[in-house]
């Protein structure tokens, strides 16, 4: 191990660190507005969309993350009307193709969370707040929601370190992400353990200092994991 | 239709590729799984120390960093070791012998919080029982904890598996000729990348699809013994 190469290109690392950091942040975002309408359609068994929902669901969690990334980065430029379309621009960008297929997978996991913590608020809250008289669309608001909301949290914890995982698999679409730092530096260097273990390492700093921000949210907001 | 009727056989052939790799990952698995929560469970500080770092490590590092460092690296360090030792020459590792390694490493600590776990959940009046019987340790193991074991860890092991079949796709990344690389090389030589990693999508979801339904009947027949 040569210390002195991985300092000497910290540069390199610090791009890579920024590139996983703003990805996974991103596709978290989208994701999770995507999962709320996706999670609400399932759960309230909303005709068609409700189904519709649930084969996005389990085919975005049934199939590799690498699939799904290639399908979107090579596999629409196949098609003309995409590649002559204004589409196209972005398209063919990878960090474009990236944030699409997190942003989806991360979407169909979070959904499934928040759709098991909805079927699991218990009945009589509901019947009561509508026996106070509530709304359906109030009842939703202000006692469904909150109490998912809540006991999604554990889950959805484990669900961001799996995206953080999963976002990896942008290094293999040309990006410079973290794994892609590492996997430059040897490629550079000809060497073969100091960028990866530098990558491991990060990775791991990253896990550690999401678990203890999740913690600080569960001892705060927590119900029942 | 030309096209996918040509390149067809040799995407399907990856399939086998892939279902060896999983099975030989998932054994393997089971075997880190088993010593990983014997660790765990043990007296022994040293050895629950050993399992908590196992456990953390694969919490903390992607599978794909571990495979990589794996692959080149464990490479060269059996080399090197060979060499010093002068016990064996060069030795070359396949991409399958390091792609069933890792993933079965990485889901032996998945393994271990499973087995663990299922194991914590069997009321400890029932091995105090055994013990004050006298029955030696082997034969309560073998008769009392692991028929207990199978049904509490099912859900937990679904999963594992679940994911784990997920997992075996990144193999392609190291150039070993699964689904997912073969369905990658017939749509470049295809230009049709779409149809055929569109396939290999289908036949992923179909394994899931397979899998649940196995482990779903297999889960209310264990479900049925324990009687509960």
């Amino acid at each position: 191990m040569d210390i002195s190469l991985i300092l000497e290109n910290w540069q390199l690392f610090a791009m890579g660190l920024w590139n996983t950091i703003w990805l996974v942040t991103v596709s978290l975002i989208v994701g999770g507005l995507l999962a709320l309408p996706l999670a609400m359609s399932q759960a309230f068994n909303v005709p068609i969309a409700g189904r519709i929902s649930y084969w996005f669901s389990y085919s975005f969690r049934g199939t590799p993350l690498l699939v799904q990334l290639y399908l979107i980065y090579y596999g629409l430029g196949q098609f003309d009307f995409i590649r002559e379309s204004f589409l196209w621009v972005f398209l063919k960008n990878a960090y474009v193709c990236a944030l699409i297929a997190f942003s989806l997978n991360s979407a169909a996991y979070a959904s499934e969370i928040i759709r098991g913590a909805i079927c699991q608020v218990p009945k009589n809250l509901i019947e009561t707040a509508h026996a106070m008289g509530m709304s359906e669309f109030q009842v939703i608001r202000r006692i469904i929601l909150p109490i998912a909301y809540r006991r999604s949290i554990f889950a959805y914890s484990n669900e961001v370190i799996f995206m953080l995982h999963g976002s990896v698999l942008a290094s293999t679409i040309t990006i410079i992400d973290l794994l892609g730092a590492g996997r430059k530096l040897n490629i550079s260097y000809y060497v073969t353990f100091e960028g990866f273990v530098t990558a491991a390492v990060l990775y791991m700093a990253i896990v550690f200092l999401i678990s203890m921000g999740f913690r600080v949210i569960e001892k705060k907001y927590a119900i029942d994991r | 239709m030309d096209v996918l009727i040509e390149y067809l056989p040799s995407v399907l052939g990856g399939l086998w590729t892939t279902i060896g790799l999983a099975l030989t990952s998932l054994a393997l698995a089971v075997f880190f799984g088993i010593v990983g929560a014997s660790c765990k469970l043990s007296h022994s500080w040293a050895l629950q120390t050993a399992g908590g770092l196992y456990t953390t490590l694969i919490r903390g590092v992607p599978d794909l960093v571990l495979m990589l460092l794996l692959f080149f690296g464990g490479q060269i360090a059996i080399n090197e070791l060979g060499f010093a030792t002068g016990l064996w020459g060069y030795i070359e590792i396949s991409p399958f012998l390091a792609g069933s390694f890792t993933i079965g490493f990485i889901f032996g600590a998945y393994m271990t919080e499973t087995f663990r776990g299922a194991f914590l959940a069997i009321p400890k009046g029932q091995i105090e029982a055994a013990q004050a019987l006298g029955i030696p340790s082997s034969s309560y193991l073998r008769r009392i904890i692991w028929p207990q074991i199978i049904p509490h860890a099912l859900p937990n092991f679904t999963n594992n598996w679940l994911v784990l079949m997920k997992t075996t796709a990144l193999v392609s990344i190291i150039g070993l000729q699964d689904l997912v690389y073969n369905a990658n090389q017939a749509g470049r030589a295809s230009r049709e990348p779409f149809l055929f990693l569109m396939v290999s999508f289908i036949v992923f979801l179909l394994l899931t699809m397979l899998s649940d339904v196995g482990l779903r009947s297999l889960s209310r027949r264990y479900s049925h013994k324990s009687g509960e």
